[in-house]
Formats: C-alpha cells, structure tokens, sequence
C-alpha cells in the first residue's frame, strides 16, 4: 500500500466528520457495545500494522501473518466463537489512534507502546502487553559502528508519530550528542532511505529491526543491531475508554493464551485436556464455573481461543521464532520472563 | 440578481415591494423571505449538531480537547529549520511554525523557479526551431501525464544514488555534493557587511531616483540619459568599496567531513531538493502552456504590425506581445500557483517536514486530531487566500495600465 499525504488528510478529515455524527454508545445487550456489533456482524474489525513482518504482514497467499495478526484471532475466537471472522484494517502510525477512537476498528494490535499520555489523552486503553520491547538502532556494518553512544552528528531514519521519535531525542539529549533525523511515514519508503545510505541508522523497536534485517535474507549479515536498547517500549493491544465489559474480554483473552502456556495446554492437547482433573485447566476451559458467562461470553471461550489460535508460546513460536528473535523478557516469569497471568478464577 | 433584465417576469417582481409585504404564501417576496430564513436555520442547525454533538462524544470518550498543547514542550526531533529549534525546549506552537516557514520557504521558490522555467519552456514550444519545439513539446507532455507523487519519488530515489559523504563530489574542496545533500560554504558575518548592504541600499535608492528623472528628460527632450553607469556604481562599486575599506574581510565556514557527516556550512537537505524539483518541473509544464496559449491569444496582426515596424524579434515578444498575453495568462497562473502549494503537502512522502508533516505528528504524539487538522486548513486557506489576494490586484493592475 503506497501512503499519500493527501489520501490521509481526507481519511483523518471523514473521522473527524464521523466522529461529529457518532451517537454517544448505549448500554444495552451484553452490555457492551462493542462486542454487540461484532456479534451483530459476526466478525471483529483489527487494526494492525500490516507492514511488519513477524508482527503482520501478508503472506504470499494473502493470510495476514504474525504475533499482532494472531492476537487479533484470539480476539475474535472469543468474541465471536471463530478465529477466522476477522477484518485486518491496515493503519499507520498518524492514523491509528483516530481509527481506533472514531470506531473504525473493534481495537488496536498494532506494535503500539504502552505509555501515560496515550491512556491520558487520546480516550484508549491498554489492556496487555503482547511483547516486551525497546528502542534500538540498526547500522550498516560498513560504518564501524558497534555503540549507540558513538553516533554523535549521525542522520537516523525513524517513522514520525511514534515513541521511537521521543526516546531517541531524549536519549541523545541524556548523552549531550545531536542527531539529524529523517521522518518518512511510509515504512518502506524509509527503509529504502536506510538501505541507500541517507541515513546512518535505522531505529525503531528492536523486534522490528530484526525481523526487518531477517528479511533482508543473505543482505542481513552487512546490518548490524547495536547492542543499547535505549528506551521501554511494552507493545500493548488497546481498545477505548467507555466499554469496559469489551476491555475485560480482550485483557482476559490474552490472559488466558499465558494461562494455557503456564499450564501446558496447545491448541494440539486441548480436546484431552478437557478431562484433566487440574481445577485452574477445567474453570479455563470452562467445564468448571461461569468465568466465561462473567465476561458476557459463552463458558467455551478459552476452549475456543486454543483450539484455533493455540496458547501464547505457539503464537510465538509460529511468528517470532522463524525472525531469529531470542524469547528472552517475553518468556514466561517461570522461565525468567515478564509473562505473568493473574490468576483465573 | 440582474435589475437590467427586460424580462417582464422579473420586472413584475421588481413592482412588487412598492405594494409592501403581504404575509400571504401568495406573495413572491414573503416566500423568499420565508425560505431565506428556512435555509440559514438548516444551515446553522446543521453546524451547532456538529459542534455539538463532536464536543459531547470527545467528552463522553475522556478525549482531551482545547489548543493547550500547543504550549507544551513538543519533544519531537526536526531535521530542517529555519529558526532555532531543540526538541527539549521548544513548545508543539514553534514546531508548527517551523512547519510553516518550511512550506512557505518551498512554496516561494517553488513559484518564482516554476514561473522562469515554465515562461522559457511555453515560449520555446513556440520558437521556429524543430528540435526545440519538439524537445519542449516532449517535456510538457511527459511531465503533466505522470503523478506528482511518483516524480517526487523518483527525485528522492535519483538523490539518494548519489555517493556516501566519503566519497563525496566536491568543487575545489568547499562544495560538496552527496547523497546526504549539497553542502556550501557559508560567509561568516563581519560588521563590514552590514555597512557595505547600507551602501547597496543607498545604491538602490539613488539608480531609482536616477531612472526616474532619466524617463523625465526623455519625455522633455526624447533623449534618454543612460542610467547603467549609475547603476553600477550605487549598487556594485560602492558596496565593494566599503568593503575594501574595512580591510575587505572574508572569513568563510567551509564544510569539512568529520564522524558521520559534514560539519560546518549550509545544507540543502536531498528532502527539500527533491520536492522543489518535483514541484517546479511539474508545475513548469502547466505554466509552459498557460504562457503559450496566453501568447497565441494575442491577434497575429500585432505581430505583423510590429515587425512592419521593423521591430526585432525579441523586442516584439517583450514589447508588444508579452504585455498583451498577460491579461490571459495571470488568471490562469493564480491556480497554478495555488497548486504549487497545496501540493508541497505530498513532502511527507519523502520525509520534507512541512506543515502537515510536522501537524501530522503533532497529531499523533497529542491525539488532539480535530484542533491539529482545523490548524492545517487555517494554515493553508490563509496562504492561499493570500496568493489570491496578491493576483488579482496584480491582475486588475495589468487590466488598468494596459487598457
């Protein structure tokens, strides 16, 4: 998709425009607007990137791919009982919020960071974090470089409207250097001013680095990831403010992809697991208690969710390992990671 | 409405308010009157929804609104800037500025190069030599039948092939041309300059003075006093004289490459090159044909006539046929020129930071999109209503000395 200037400025103009003609939501129902519609059309509408590979990014079949992409199915699995009933709505990185906010999209799983003035300002919520992330910088080994403390005076291509932008302008701030950036909004577009050599480092998050350089193929050897990871970027999948009982569905959704990591359960085993005697694998599959039915959904939406997405680690076993990407932070807490779900009950 | 129409129609209606109003739905003019006031009610109705309705769903979706962020420190870094910028300090309100001086810096030179290229080319479409007729007949048919955005990206592409800064092409070691841009030295400002621009000033003013008295004699006594000496000697000698009588300091900032990239002397980013060189060839060849239709509206009899006098043929076209083609042609060049501008809004496409490209991420780091777009639009409808404003005086100026 070739992004234009003015094609944007139309869009975020209509989602002013639509924003005007929007009614105030109404409590009626499961109680959540959100998840009314999507039943109502039998399908969740994502907002995803739909740019980066192991994140989303289509495949040579035209199946949306990657860890944003799977978030989206789980979503959907348990809105809406099928984990194929999805619309991918390819957003950029100045029009995502305005999508998410005028109502274009059910919610965000769009490599989008997790900080106070989006939650502030902008109307939206965090509901998990799907990757543990941070800034870094990609060079060309031709350069020399091996530290981010010596780019003194470098050119840095960085997408503009993002957190990327404001931790490398604080970073070089903190170590007293100066820095000239080049803001492109099409990603490729600017990955091809990086590969030309107008700038001297490409920076983004560190996930989207390596599996941009993966993609490069036998060219990757001649990029290097300098080894500072300057800034906290936690990757989040957001929804707005004003639904809760849609919140709830989609943070425990995620929840419940850790919980079935922690506890062994695979979209492979689930069927078996489904008379396993272990009390947080029955209450999560839903043959003990409501906890589906507290959330406004069937009491199978877990079981749902695992049989056809699979758990978080198959999630990323299928998208991020194939990039070269270490597990490291992502892992579970069991294993040294951040991964931690509250408990299901 | 028309009073000077002898339809008798209207002319009934005209009788009618001497009769005053009737209210009756039977009365021509208290019907308009009634759908006069029906229309502006729908139409303010329709307004105050909008308001409303958009500050009632902002509030019901905790979205912050209000221009407060523009006083907020803006943190988000700027490549090119004609005013002192640092991330850290400045406020999202200078950012803007910064976007603004930028689109506008584009945007003027943008038209003058356009409007020198575009005369050239639409009068060499109509030279008596083949190969140039051809080639600027070839230049206008390519460049108007390929979208903008794509030439903006070729430019961009064809800049950045050029070689790294190390193996930079350079003009005796001072000016360097590399993918990272040209980068010229720059002249170190010495107290001598400013008087030497005092003196080009009162060079200005005494050639001026000069030429006007010069048209005075020539009307008296039909010979003109040449006024080049004059010229030359306000606004070339006697600024180099000053200079030279400062001990002609010169002290230049010449670029040298250190660490990544050249330090020192000006830049002209690839950014702004290749947007300027976009625009000015695209809207080159539109002006090519505004000047050249603008030429052949004038009768071919002034032609005849003029070189029946014996005229040259440059004098002819300067003189005579330029002066009359104007009237045609500045209507039409408004447009062009309002083109010009609002098009420098595709720089976001290769990374130019203009208004809307600064807008746009201010509208992203702030979320405030209804206020960030309303400054985009204020923005722009006040630099083309200005465009405007300045063509039609010029306009109507040309229509009164000529006619």
């Amino acid at each position: 998709m070739r992004w234009n200037g003015a094609g944007a400025l139309a869009l975020m103009a209509g989602l002013a425009v639509s924003l005007g003609f929007a009614q105030p939501a109404t409590a009626q129902g499961s109680g959540s607007a959100t998840l009314d519609a999507a039943k109502t059309r039998a399908q969740i509408l994502c907002g995803i990137s739909g740019q980066v590979p192991g994140f989303s990014l289509p495949d040579s079949q035209g199946v949306m791919r990657g860890l944003d992409a799977d978030t989206c199915r789980a979503i959907a699995a348990a809105a809406v009982g099928d984990a194929t009933k999805v619309k991918f709505v390819p957003t950029t990185t100045q029009n995502r919020f305005t999508a998410l906010q005028s109502g274009e999209v059910d919610l965000l799983s769009r490599t989008t960071t997790w900080t106070l003035g989006r939650e502030g300002n902008l109307g939206l919520l965090f509901a998990w974090v799907n990757y543990y992330d941070g800034t870094g910088f990609l060079v060309k080994k031709s350069s020399g470089v091996d530290s981010a403390k010596k780019m003194d005076g470098a050119t840095i291509c960085v997408q503009p409207g993002t957190s990327t932008e404001l931790a490398i302008a604080d970073f070089y701030r903190v170590n007293k250097m100066k820095f000239t950036p080049i803001l492109i909004q099409d990603l490729p577009e600017l990955q091809g001013a990086f590969l030309s050599g107008r700038c001297d480092a490409y920076s983004t998050d560190a996930s989207a680095l390596a599996t941009f350089r993966f993609s490069q193929g036998p060219k990757a050897a001649d990029l290097v990831l300098l080894p500072e990871i300057i800034s906290k970027e936690p990757l989040g999948v957001m929804v707005r403010k004003g639904d809760d009982k849609w919140f709830d569905i989609v943070r425990w959704t995620f929840i419940a992809l850790i919980t079935a990591e922690e506890k062994g359960v695979t979209a492979a085993n689930v069927d078996s697991m489904l008379t396993s005697t272990d009390p947080d694998i029955r209450r999560l599959l839903g043959v003990d208690g409501d906890l589906g039915k507290a959330l406004g959904l069937d009491n199978k939406w877990a079981y749902n969710v695992i049989k056809q997405v699979g758990n978080f680690g198959e999630m990323w076993d299928r998208n991020i390992t194939p990039m070269g990407v270490p597990r490291s932070i992502n892992n579970l807490w069991t294993k040294g990671g951040l991964q931690y779900a509250p408990p299901m009950r | 409405m028309s009073v000077t129409s002898s339809d008798p129609r209207i002319a009934g209606a005209r009788a009618a308010p001497k009769r005053g109003i009737r209210f009756s739905w039977s009365d021509p003019l208290f019907r308009a009157i009634i759908w006069q006031i029906v229309i502006v009610g729908i139409v303010v109705g329709i307004g105050w929804y909008l308001v409303h309705n958009t500050m009632q769903n902002l509030a019901a979706r905790r979205i912050a609104t209000g221009f407060d962020f523009l006083d907020r420190v803006a943190g988000i870094p700027i490549g090119e800037s004609m005013i002192a910028y640092d991330s850290s300090v400045h406020t999202y309100g200078r950012a803007l500025v910064i976007g603004v001086l930028n689109t506008l810096q584009v945007s003027v030179v943008g038209i003058i190069l356009a409007t020198i290229i575009g005369t050239l080319v639409g009068i060499g479409r109509l030279s008596s030599n083949w190969l140039l007729a051809r080639l600027t007949a070839f230049y206008v048919e390519v460049i108007r039948d390929i979208p903008l955005l794509l030439q903006l990206l070729f430019w961009y592409t064809m800049l950045q092939g050029l070689p790294p800064p190390r193996q930079a092409w350079s003009i005796g070691d001072t000016a360097f041309l590399s993918n990272r841009g040209i980068k010229l030295p720059l002249l170190e400002w010495q107290t001598a300059y400013g008087f030497a621009l005092l003196g080009l000033a009162a060079g200005i003013a005494a050639t001026i003075w000069w030429s006007r008295r010069a048209s005075r004699v020539q009307e008296q006594t039909g010979v003109r006093p040449s006024v080049w000496p004059v010229a030359i000697g306000g606004m070339v000698v006697l600024p180099l004289a000053i200079w030279a009588l400062f001990g002609a300091p010169l002290v230049l900032d010449i670029p040298a490459l250190r660490g990544f990239n050249f330090q020192g002397g000006g830049t002209i980013s690839p950014e702004f090159s290749a947007l300027l060189i976009g625009l000015v060839t695209y809207t080159a060849g539109f002006i090519a044909e505004i000047v050249r239709s603008g030429i052949q509206a004038v009768p071919n009899g002034q032609w005849e006539a003029a070189r029946a006098l014996g005229l040259r043929h440059g004098v002819i076209l300067r003189q005579i046929i330029l002066p009359q083609a104007l009237r045609v042609i500045i209507p039409p060049m408004t447009s062009q020129y309002l083109n010009l501008t609002k098009n420098s809004s595709l720089a976001v496409a290769i990374g130019f930071q203009d208004i809307v490209s600064i807008a746009n991420t201010t509208l992203n780091q702030t979320g405030q999109a209804i206020e960030v777009i309303a400054i985009i639009m204020a923005v722009y409808l006040t630099i083309s209503l200005s465009i405007s404003l300045f063509m039609n005086w010029y306009n109507a100026r040309i229509a009164l000395v000529e006619r």
